[in-house]
């Protein structure tokens, strides 16, 4: 792998990094890392879950303290480890993946809240706090009623209020931790001229995220690290994103489409004028036997909503289901599963998976029917029924007892599609099924989709990325405001027309 | 004011609530709107709402306490025990031991929370057992009825005899009760420490990254409430004028209710001074209507807790939900 040298711009570094290692019981997390960050310049860390990105910042940043040897130079001072205080002190600040914001305060309160820390108690100056909220936001070019608490406010404000946060802080250099990951696309561009914004005034941004389309247009270059070492740092300039992936995965994926023509199966679904007030209208569509349909569109097209109603949780307003030839009507989720319909949901965390309990129970939860011995839940059957779908799905556990939380996203979301598969489903729904989940263990996922759709399962897979159901679905459907207004079929079609549809 | 309105629902919806129940009972009954009967209730609400502000200090820091009445019981005795050591005192050194033995009490369960992790229902639920069963040995179940004068005399700071021949008092217990609510108003609002405390409730994990001193939220938060539990106790002490070892016993789950009621959030991060006060008063409200209509005693805590059911749900819930036809139309574009 060549290593580009870049010596263009003579600029002094703000942030130099030189000799990090960091072992966490025995385990290697960083290997002799170095890293810089110029003033004002928009940085991006990429690389796959675990590959040392985070342990990188919280060294930043005081959270932990890197092995003796290491040097951080910062602003024209020496340090061999950094402190919470002293990094927040001398402007670098992070906005942490969760936004560590308080809901139930009002906004001011957010952005302003370094001003009620400190040991002894004061007296809260409002007036001050509402000032100081109302000039950073004014700096982003936003207004919002900073009196509002802060639920009042959609995720995409309350990371606006998370970035003016940071501005209070005198920031030089901020640390963004996938900003964008909940966010619609409209929301996203608006969040990067914010971003553009604060490079121009001369912070330095560091941006971390799994979306490789915006780290190409907002960064000026890429450090990529992969299993805690460094593997280059590249100019963005005449990157592309399928290099990035083999950098950051050391493998070459080369996207192709799959799509196939299903129309000599069987239909197995069959949707007639589907219509929900508000949230999607007269929306028709067939799936056949082995065929993976994919529905795209921005957030808020109503996608999740029609997935939902296939699925029981929502019933339709007017229109009609078919399943095999079966008019169908669900009045709630069970009758869906019962009759073949599987759902593996958008918000894998919060509602897919049941974080503390073990893999095995997780897999099973959906098709206890199937373990039963004698009346009772038996564990041999369990045992065998969760090792015969890890081996089937390659997912890499330690323990069957282990909890799901120790997995990583990727092998997290094959055991979601095992808990439903092992349901015996001849529909299998797939919500934004990537959400989370990093370049390489993507592919991954894919492969068991098309694998799946070989043994004859009729697939929808919903997801706003429009390249995903492009390289992986058989046929497209766009949806905008709640109605399907494109129909594609990626072998006649290329892909920049999809993109051209959808983010127009 | 409209923001009032909205960032403060909760205290609207229960300001209403008040107003429908004092309208229906002023028709029902012939005393209730009575200005004399008004400054009752302030009277023998005072030891429950100083118990609730307390208490919603430690709900707004994300816990809870089963232990404050209890433990005022406890204050009351130690209080009267040290008070025989000193030789009578009076009510500022009544007050500072009783607020003293108070935040002792409240730190025992900060440090069983803070030091061994234990969660705050689990730890108050011990204490409050091992509280109530310490009390109840070493009393044996004996009340103190020989308690110095001062704090048996009723002080009345000021009376006035209504045209109508009722009389108009306040007494001491409202005078303390009234300190303890804007001393908790000034905490949770005006300072920099009561902020931090509803940081740490509404969002721990956040308020750590900002390198919030937990240890120091837990130990105010719980010593506030012993604090007020300690008042609370030697105004209850004085507004009885005995010392009985069990009179406290159950207070715990009634104040708890009326400051959810007042718009605390279990869990944290939520809850107002003023919703705190007008739960305490809503649920004394219905309590004193009822018995002015002649409604037996035994059929009253049914009757709250429905009252506590329906307020809660209207403030949980939104309008169009309650109302699901009103919204059909809205809904079709």
């Amino acid at each position: 792998m060549q290593q580009l040298a870049i010596t263009g711009g003579s600029e002094k570094p703000l942030l130099s990094l030189h000799d990090i290692n960091m072992t966490f019981g025995g385990v290697k997390a960083l290997k002799n890392v170095s890293f810089d960050v110029r003033p004002g310049e928009v940085h991006c860390l990429a690389g796959e879950n675990g590959c040392g990105k985070s342990t990188l910042i919280k060294i930043i940043t005081g959270v932990y303290r890197p092995a003796d040897g290491a040097s951080i130079e910062y602003d024209g001072e020496t340090y061999s480890h950094m402190s919470p205080v002293t990094a927040q002190d001398r402007g670098i600040q992070v906005i942490w993946q969760d936004l560590a914001l308080f809901p139930e305060m009002s906004v001011a309160e957010n952005i302003a809240f370094q001003t009620v820390l400190g040991r002894w108690p004061k007296l809260v100056d409002y007036g001050r706090m509402r000032k100081i909220a109302t000039d950073a936001l004014k700096r982003l070019g936003i207004t919002l009623d900073v009196d509002l608490p802060l639920k009042e406010y959609a995720i995409a404000q309350r990371q606006i209020v998370a970035i003016a946060r940071a501005l209070v802080g005198e920031a030089k250099l901020v640390f963004m931790d996938e900003p964008t990951a909940s966010l619609t696309q409209s929301e996203t561009d608006h969040l990067l001229d914010i971003v553009r914004g604060l490079s121009a005034a001369g912070v330095a941004v560091v941006f971390v995220s799994h979306r490789l389309a915006e780290v190409l247009e907002i960064s000026s270059r890429i450090t990529v690290l992969r299993d805690g070492a460094l593997v280059g740092v590249y100019p963005a300039a005449g990157m592309t994103q399928s290099r990035i992936t083999e950098l950051m995965t050391g493998k070459t994926f080369d996207q192709q489409v799959r799509a196939k023509s299903r129309d000599d199966q069987p239909v197995v679904l069959e949707v007639k004028g589907l219509s929900r007030p508000g949230q999607f209208d007269d929306i028709s569509l067939t799936v056949r036997r082995g065929e993976t349909l994919g529905i795209t569109g921005l957030l808020g097209a109503g996608r999740t909503e029609l997935a939902q109603t296939l699925f029981g949780m929502l019933q339709p307003a007017a229109g009609a289901i078919t399943l095999e030839g079966k008019p169908v009507h669900f009045s709630s989720n069970r009758d869906a599963i019962k009759a073949g319909v599987a759902y593996l949901s958008e918000d894998r965390l919060s509602l897919g998976l049941i974080q503390p309990q073990s893999i095995a129970d997780n897999l099973v939860i959906s098709s206890l029917g199937k373990i039963v011995s004698g009346g009772f839940l038996s564990d041999e059957r369990k045992r065998k029924l969760v090792a015969g779908w890890i081996a089937d799905l390659g997912v890499k556990i330690g323990q069957q007892g282990d909890a799901i939380s120790t997995l990583s996203g990727g092998n997290q979301q094959r055991i979601a599609i095992a808990k439903w598969l092992a349901t015996d489903p001849k529909l299998l729904i797939l919500d934004a099924p990537t959400v989370g989940v990093d370049v390489g263990a993507r592919a991954g996922i894919f492969d068991i989709v098309a694998k799946l759709a070989e043994t004859g399962l009729a697939i929808i897979l919903i997801s706003d990325e429009v390249p995903e159901v492009y390289f992986n679905a058989d046929r497209v459907l766009h949806m905008a405001q709640g109605r399907i207004v494109g129909s594609y079929d990626p072998r006649s079609v290329p892909l920049s027309e999809i993109e051209g549809a959808v983010y127009a | 004011m409209h923001s009032f309105a909205r960032t403060h629902a909760t205290e609207v919806a229960l300001l209403a609530v008040i107003a429908v129940i004092c309208t229906v009972l002023s028709f029902a009954t012939a005393n209730f709107f009575s200005i004399g009967n008004a400054f009752d209730l302030l009277n023998t609400s005072s030891v429950n709402i100083i118990f609730a502000v307390g208490l919603l200090v430690v709900l707004i820091a994300g816990g809870i306490d089963i232990s404050f009445a209890v433990a005022a019981s406890v204050v009351q005795y130690g209080t009267a025990i040290a008070l025989g050591w000193i030789g009578g005192g009076g009510w500022i050194s009544g007050l500072v031991i009783a607020g003293s033995i108070g935040i002792c009490l409240g730190a025992v369960n900060a440090l069983l929370i803070h030091r061994f992790r234990i969660i705050s229902i689990v730890a108050t639920i011990s204490t409050f057992n091992i509280y109530f069963g310490l009390l109840m040995f070493f009393t044996k179940g004996v009340s103190i009825y020989d308690l110095p004068e001062w704090l048996t005399d009723r002080v009345v700071l000021f009376e006035h005899e209504m045209a109508d021949g009722s009389w108009i008092e306040i007494t001491l217990p409202v005078l303390v009760m009234v300190l303890c609510v804007i001393a908790t108003w000034v905490l949770i609002t005006r300072t920099t420490t009561g902020r931090q405390l509803y940081a740490f409730g509404d969002n721990p994990e956040g308020a750590r990254r900002f390198g919030i001193n937990i240890g120091a939220m837990q130990f105010i938060a719980f010593g506030w409430l012993g604090l007020m539990a300690g008042i609370g106790g030697l105004v209850q002490a004085h507004y009885a004028q005995e010392v009985v070892p069990n009179a406290l016993y159950g207070r715990e789950l009634d104040v708890l209710a009326a400051v959810v009621l007042g718009g605390a959030r279990l869990g944290g991060g939520k809850g107002s001074v003023l919703g705190c006060v007008l739960g305490v008063l809503l649920i004394a409200i219905t309590q004193n209507g009822l018995n002015l209509m002649g409604v037996s005693p035994f059929a009253f805590k049914m009757i709250v807790g429905a009252i506590i059911l329906i307020a809660i749900t209207l403030s949980n819930t939104s309008i169009e939900r309650l109302l699901p036809f009103a919204t059909q139309k809205g809904a079709r574009r």
